[in-house]
């Protein structure tokens, strides 16, 4: 069965439709980007995944191992095991990070039945990912993302992916805003979750993320459509000649 | 139209209660007169109504209708009661002083437990004993208000606390306001005086007993504070849903004390907390926190007048409200610098986040600056959560009530974390996550 199977996606914001007929399909231990221009619905798909409220889904279905996603509030599609790495990871001053890591584990813990992390695995665990990802044990105690650099903030969003551990990734622009370095570390920190129960849904503008995870499939998307799908040579394909011949397609 | 038809229903019943039971209220002679004057003093307006500017966004007259008569003294079985309700209100290794339906109750208190360099007088005792000349300065302050004079002329007990010169004070002393009869009111007024160079903890709790319904609380509480004396102050209002609590607090501070002051109002369904600080020793540092936890129809005014003297004074108040249902807050904080208050440095901040669209908050910042070399500022915010930061916390898991619950907090405790104090500090977020509880 699919992991994620998205049928015909019709959605609109504010009267306005920003996909028309979306279809994608997504096999665990997948990687798959997800490129197009700007404006072209890929940040609203992302959205629509994880259940960001304001848009509405006027046709088609979304499918997670086959159960409906669309049917389930934001929390339980976490549970389940959708994870969205946010192209801009929001701060929220006084409420410390390991708090924050621990109430959301626990609360997707309970959601599934299972018991509560005891304090020395978890904070065992947390420390162990932090470190992986350069991540200094006093950002942890700071309020979420509070007065973290943009690269702190997407590596912030990696360490809850490892620690969450869910089965469908998808990442949202996460270059935008980081330097080689740090997107390096990002991108290794990634490739580390990547298994065969696992996929991910990398949604990118431009094409050098894509030499750090290298993706199975590669989609574009316009217009609020997939309107061309192949293997990862499509990427290199699009940074040689552009969106534009796309854009005529849809 | 004569005058007496003219008079409204509410001061007519005032009236009546004050006549009925001035008798049996403590004091003879000069304390009698006293009550008698403050008793004329309320009456010239009555309750405060909306049309009084001071009283303008919480309108008695409107909210509360009644003036009650005080309450009878508590009987074994109140005490008992009472005393069910203590156990839930312990905050840590406090000494209590217990106030039972406006009644000094001694054998709940823990008198014994308070040492060397610290009296503890009835008030009651004291307005009864003839021979004091000074018994009726007792309901005398230098503020004048309505409800503060129906107090004075009300008053059936209260605490009189004098700290020593120099006396630390190891556990903090709590006075406790239990309200055990339904319908009736308590009248009480405390005394505090922080001797020089002393340290105290005071803690204030309002809570209803069991089955304690629809009564009111009229509090005042006259603290000194001594030169170079610090006080930690915490004020905690759990009163019945039903319950009507209006309190004020006199503050006067001498040179280079320390007042770190946090209230919480999380009952009653109205009620005012309204103090009035005077700064009047250079060099002292005053910070005044709160928060308001409304919900259902509760209405709860804070209003503070924090008046800089004198020079080289510190004051930072910080506010919070969270205001559920249609639950209405009000928060007016008046900063006054007096011509000669040079270097006053003064800030107040007051947020209230509002979690229904019926809910409802009212700020009134007011600088009154007479001086010219000053740093004074204020601020105030009033607005629902943030949906950007709900779906964040969503989409890692947490329910809507849980995501509400961990950002109310986060709100909450930048007031809190004002709290000096640990175990206070500790104590109020509690309390705080338990209203949150119950909310889910």
């Amino acid at each position: 069965m699919a992991l994620l199977e998205v049928r015909d996606l019709h959605v609109r914001v504010e009267e306005r439709e920003i996909l028309h007929g979306l279809d994608l399909t997504v096999n665990p231990g997948e990687v798959h980007a997800i490129m197009g221009p700007n404006g072209s619905g890929k940040s609203t798909l992302s959205h629509v995944i994880a259940g960001k409220p304001g848009y509405e889904v006027t046709e088609g279905q979304i499918l997670f191992r086959g159960e409906d996603l669309l049917a389930m509030e934001p929390d339980e599609r976490a549970a389940k095991g959708v994870f969205l790495a946010f192209q801009y990871p929001v701060e929220i001053p006084g409420v410390a990070t390991m708090n924050f890591l621990r109430t959301a584990l626990n609360a997707q813990r309970k959601a599934r039945g299972e018991e509560e992390l005891d304090t020395p695995s978890f904070l065992k665990t947390v420390r162990e990912v932090a470190k992986s990802l350069n991540i200094p044990q006093d950002m942890l105690r700071r309020g979420v993302n509070v007065g973290f650099s943009g690269g702190e903030k997407k590596r912030n969003e990696v360490l809850q992916m490892a620690l969450f551990q869910p089965s469908l990734c998808i990442l949202d622009e996460m270059d935008s805003g980081l330097d080689i370095d740090a997107l390096r570390i990002a991108a290794d920190g990634v490739n580390a979750l990547r298994s065969p129960d696992r996929a991910m849904v990398v949604i990118t503008h431009y094409q050098r993320l894509l030499n750090y995870i290298v993706p199975d499939v590669v989609h574009v998307m316009s217009r609020g459509r997939v309107v061309k799908s192949g293997d990862k040579e499509l990427a290199l394909e699009l940074e040689a000649s552009g969106y534009a011949q796309f854009e005529d397609a849809a | 139209m004569n005058l007496v038809l003219a008079k409204t229903d509410t001061g007519r019943a005032a009236d009546n209660v004050f006549t009925a039971a001035r008798d049996r209220l403590p004091g003879a002679g000069p304390v009698a007169d006293a009550r008698a004057q403050a008793f004329a003093a309320y009456e010239r307006v009555g309750l405060p109504h909306r049309r009084i500017e001071e009283w303008k966004y919480t309108d008695l007259r409107a909210l509360v209708r009644d003036v009650l008569a005080p309450a009878d003294r508590p009987d074994a079985a109140a005490l008992a009661r009472a005393k069910a309700a203590l156990a839930r209100e312990a905050a840590g290794e406090a000494a209590k002083l217990v106030l039972v339906d406006g009644a000094f109750a001694p054998d709940l208190s823990d008198l014994a437990a308070l040492g060397e360099g610290v009296s503890v007088k009835p008030l009651r005792d004291v307005l009864e004993n003839g021979a004091n000349p000074a018994a009726s300065d007792l309901l005398l302050t230098s503020v004048t208000d309505p409800m503060l004079s129906l107090n004075a002329a009300m008053v059936t007990d209260g605490v009189l606390v004098t700290i020593a010169d120099g006396k630390t004070l190891d556990r903090p002393i709590q006075v406790v306001h239990v309200a055990t009869a339904s319908g009736t009111a308590a009248y009480t007024r405390s005394h505090l005086q922080l001797g020089k160079g002393s340290r105290a903890t005071l803690v204030e709790s309002f809570v209803g007993a069991e089955g304690a319904t629809a009564y009111q609380v009229n509090d005042a509480v006259i603290l000194w504070i001594g030169d170079g004396a610090e006080l930690s102050h915490l004020r905690l209002m759990t009163d019945a849903d039903d319950a009507v609590n209006i309190s004020s607090a006199i503050i006067t501070a001498g040179a280079k004390a320390r007042l770190n002051m946090f209230n919480m109002t999380g009952g009653g369904v109205v009620s005012r907390y309204q103090g009035f600080v005077t700064l009047a020793g250079e060099g002292t540092d005053l910070s005044i926190n709160g928060i308001n936890l409304l919900k259902g129809r509760q209405h709860g005014d804070t209003t503070l007048v924090v008046d800089h003297a004198v020079p080289h004074c510190t004051s930072r108040e910080n506010f919070r409200a969270v205001v559920d249902d249609r639950g209405h807050s009000v928060f007016q904080g008046r900063i006054i610098v007096r011509p000669d208050a040079q270097k006053t440095d003064g800030k107040m901040m007051t947020r209230a986040l509002l979690l229904s669209d019926e809910a409802e908050a009212d700020n009134k910042p007011e600088l009154e600056i007479f001086a010219d070399d000053v740093s004074c500022g204020h601020g105030a915010t009033s607005g629902a959560l943030d949906d950007s930061l709900l779906f964040y916390l969503r989409a890692r898991g947490l329910s809507e009530k849980e995501a509400q619950a961990l950002l109310i907090q986060a709100f909450l405790g930048e007031a809190i974390e004002q709290i000096a104090d640990d175990d206070l500090r500790d104590f109020v977020s509690g309390k705080a996550e338990r209203w949150l509880e119950a909310r889910r």
